[in-house]
């Protein structure tokens, strides 16, 4: 398998607090990877890293051959990374068919492969289609995230960056995005970072996860042993299988 | 329809008997109308002035008539409509079901009517007689009655023109036609009325006459250049989300490029407009740079620092600008070439063979602002549905969510200060043209924060809005020119009553600048984001 995202050695600084300590992650093409831990890890910083803001100051960030690290967000954007950010960030005074052109900027533009790739988001997300004239705002947080992953793959991505998608929604909800994410990784080879807190849900999903504590991967390997591990269950599913 | 579906208040309403119910109220009225015609009789109908040193007692009962008919009609409307002062609390309108949609054509016949006969000045100057020379306050109240009848009438005779053009090419309003003649009428508001007051401003010259036709069309021409700069404006704070109180510079720009090219090589306005743009989106860039990283309260403080920087060094730097002096003799706009002089050879008069009206410079003047405007307006129009009129719009939004769809965030806010500063600068040339005399004096912080008071109130994003503002604004401030500071204090008292009433602005919705299917307007009451 070639290597999607290679990050080595990457610090991250706010100010004078060092957020990531060294990070080394892979991605491989057509993986689901999972990054978990608790408030405060730097899970989000790391992931804002990869797009370049903040920047990281010591290390490498490599996305399909090419180094990424200091480069302008807009330029990673542009080289086929789609980012769904945490708190879903949709527009939310713009249509839901707005919101979705928007993320259209990073794709080809044309108007038949924007018509094709609206067809595929509207039979992902079919809520979607029906609210499509309907303000970005006024969608139910799920609605919400189900827009912002679609904005995120109306650019056609190489690699999807997703952060915590299951931020304050409804189990169910949760199931049903997850179930997307394993769909298109499956039928499509869409190649998926994600960043969760929900570890249960994540490692179920993921084929290989990775451990995140104070700015530094503790731990990393299959999924599914991770999964297993006790002092994870301890650490992050306390114990008990989380719905 | 009524012989299968019997209304369920008819059997009511029918059984009732009329009159004694409505008759409740009418004795009130005329109650009222006794008292305050006793009241009014003795304070203004029997007015004393001294003529010549002698005290005279001039008699104005008709104007204590008019008055207490007022009062007894107030009354009247708010014991049906407010108070509701029926015997068993039902509405006025449920005593007379059969006659309702007579009464309500009769109405907007008598309303019609009404305001075309009040907008003829001879007929009004007989009614309202008397009442402006009184305290100026009582002429700026009767003005401003004679104002928003005429412009009612004007909207109402313009969009009934609109809808009538529309039937005739065979296009109906395509929205649901609702009950009643009102409703109807306004089915298509929101695209008839814009080219309504397309038609009265094009028609505007032609439509006044008289003494007061130079002050409206000097009137109009005032409000058109803020509608301008609102439109400018509009653009960096309505649509890029940027909080810019220092707008005024690149209008100050823009006046300073054409008056000083003008007068130092002579160039004409037509040459000097490009390059006042030009020079104004150079500033506006300038400025764009060190803000960059800036939001909110701190791009305010900013673009504020920067709009008195300009003005203290036009204020400053004599030699070029003239100091505190300004610049005279600015050359006025030529009809393509053509001067509008009184005398000599090749004037605008003698060539199309005109007796010399200076009214012919005013109305060109008003033309080519109307232009200028109508450019901004089609320019951002056209600019909202292309990706960078959507990045701006994104931008207001949400900055990190505008990174993560690869917009260049940067490019981004600097075309939207840019283009703004550029309809400023315009704008400004426009301005210096118009005047001949232009100093550091017009450009203060105060012009900056009204024209971002139009833009606030009419609704952030919204050019419809932007133009209902700056009649409202300035057009109110022109009349009740006569009140002197007072104005400033109802201008801030009606800031906050509008603001209480519509917090979002006058014209709150949103045009989405794309569509899948169907056209549709999002109503203001949406416009609240909604989070979770």
């Amino acid at each position: 398998m070639k290597p999607l995202l290679t990050v080595r050695g990457v610090e991250t600084y706010y100010g004078a607090i060092r957020a990531l300590k060294g990070v080394d992650i892979d991605v491989f093409e057509g993986e689901i990877v999972t990054m978990i831990g608790s408030n405060g890890a730097g899970k989000t910083t790391l992931m804002n890293t990869v797009c370049g803001d903040p920047r990281a100051r010591s290390g490498r960030i490599v996305f399909d051959g090419r180094d990424i690290t200091a480069m302008p967000t807009h330029e990673i954007m542009r080289l086929s990374i789609a980012q769904s950010p945490e708190g879903r960030r949709i527009f939310p005074r713009m249509t839901v068919y707005e919101n979705l052109l928007m993320g259209a900027l990073l794709g080809p533009g044309d108007d038949a492969s924007i018509k094709e790739d609206l067809a595929t988001v509207f039979g992902l997300f079919p809520v979607l289609e029906r609210r499509q004239g309907q303000r970005g705002g006024t969608l139910s947080g799920g609605e919400q995230q189900m827009l912002a992953i679609g904005r995120a793959l109306m650019g056609r991505p190489k690699l999807l960056l997703l952060d915590e998608p299951s931020l304050g929604l409804a189990p169910l909800i949760v199931r049903q995005i997850f179930s997307v994410i394993r769909d298109l990784n499956r039928t499509q080879g869409l190649t998926v970072f994600l960043v969760e807190q929900n570890a249960f849900h994540a490692l179920k999903l993921a084929h290989r996860g990775y451990v995140m504590v104070n700015g530094q991967i503790t731990m990393s390997g299959p999924a599914a042993e991770l999964l297993a591990r006790d002092d994870i269950k301890a650490a992050y599913l306390e114990g008990g299988v989380h719905a | 329809m009524t012989d299968t579906l019997q209304p369920e208040t008819s059997p009511v309403t029918r059984t009732l008997p009329r009159g004694h119910i409505t008759a409740d109220v009418l004795k009130d009225a005329g109650i009222t109308f006794v008292i305050a015609l006793l009241l009014f009789g003795s304070i203004v109908g029997l007015r004393t002035d001294t003529v010549n040193g002698v005290l005279v007692l001039i008699p104005q009962f008709g104007k204590a008539l008019a008055l207490a008919t007022a009062v007894a009609v107030g009354r009247l409307l708010l014991d049906v409509f407010i108070w509701r002062r029926m015997t068993d609390g039902r509405t006025f309108a449920s005593l007379i079901p059969s006659a309702l949609p007579v009464l309500k054509v009769a109405g907007a016949v008598g309303v019609t009517f009404g305001l075309a006969l009040y907008s003829i000045p001879g007929f009004r100057a007989s009614l309202v007689a008397g009442a402006g020379s009184g305290h100026p306050a009582l002429g700026a109240i009767t003005d401003l009655i004679t104002f928003a009848c005429e412009s009612t009438f004007l909207v109402i005779a313009a969009m009934s023109i609109v809808r009538a053009a529309r039937l005739v090419i065979g296009q109906t309003p395509d929205e649901a036609v609702g009950q009643g003649i009102l409703r109807r009428f306004t089915a298509d508001f929101g695209r008839e009325f814009p080219i309504a007051l397309l038609l009265i401003a094009l028609a505007l010259p032609m439509l006044t006459a008289g003494p007061s036709q130079r002050y409206a069309i000097d009137t109009a021409t005032q409000i058109l250049i803020y509608v301008m700069l609102g439109w400018g404006l509009n653009i960096v704070v309505g649509l890029a989300g940027l909080l810019d109180l220092g707008y005024v510079a690149f209008y100050a720009v823009g006046a300073y490029t054409y008056a000083l090219i003008s007068t130092q090589f002579g160039w004409s306005f037509w040459v000097c407009l490009p390059l006042a743009g030009f020079f104004a989106a150079l500033w506006g860039i300038t400025l764009g740079f060190p803000v960059l990283r800036l939001r909110g309260d701190y791009l305010a403080i900013v673009t504020m620092a920067f709009g008195e920087i300009i003005r203290i060094v036009l204020l400053n730097w004599q030699s070029l600008t003239g100091g505190p002096n300004g610049i005279n003799r600015i050359p006025k706009l030529t009809f393509f070439g053509l001067p509008f002089e009184r005398t000599g050879d090749g004037t605008f008069a003698s060539v199309f063979g005109l007796k010399f009206d200076p009214l012919h410079r005013m109305v060109f003047l008003y033309y080519v602002i109307l232009a200028l405007a109508l450019l901004t307006n089609f320019i951002t129009l056209r600019l909202r549905r292309l990706p960078i009129g959507r990045a701006w719009e994104a931008l207001r939004e949400d900055e990190i969510a505008c990174r993560s769809v690869g917009i260049n965030t940067v490019t981004t806010k600097l075309t939207a200060f840019a283009i703004g500063a550029m309809f400023g600068g315009f704008a400004g040339s426009f301005f210096a043209a118009r005047q001949g005399f232009i100093s550091p004096e017009s450009f203060t912080f105060m012009e900056s924060a009204l024209v971002l008071a139009i833009v606030v109130l009419g609704g952030l994003g919204s050019q419809l809005g932007v133009v209902i503002a700056a009649v409202i604004l300035i057009g109110s401030a022109e009349r009740f020119r006569d009140l002197e500071d007072f104005r400033m204090l109802i201008f801030g008292l009606s800031m906050v009553l509008v603001m209480i009433w519509r917090p979002r602005g006058l014209m709150s919705g949103r045009t989405p600048s794309a569509f899948l299917n169907a056209r549709k307007n999002i109503s203001g009451s949406f416009v609240k984001e909604g989070r979770g």
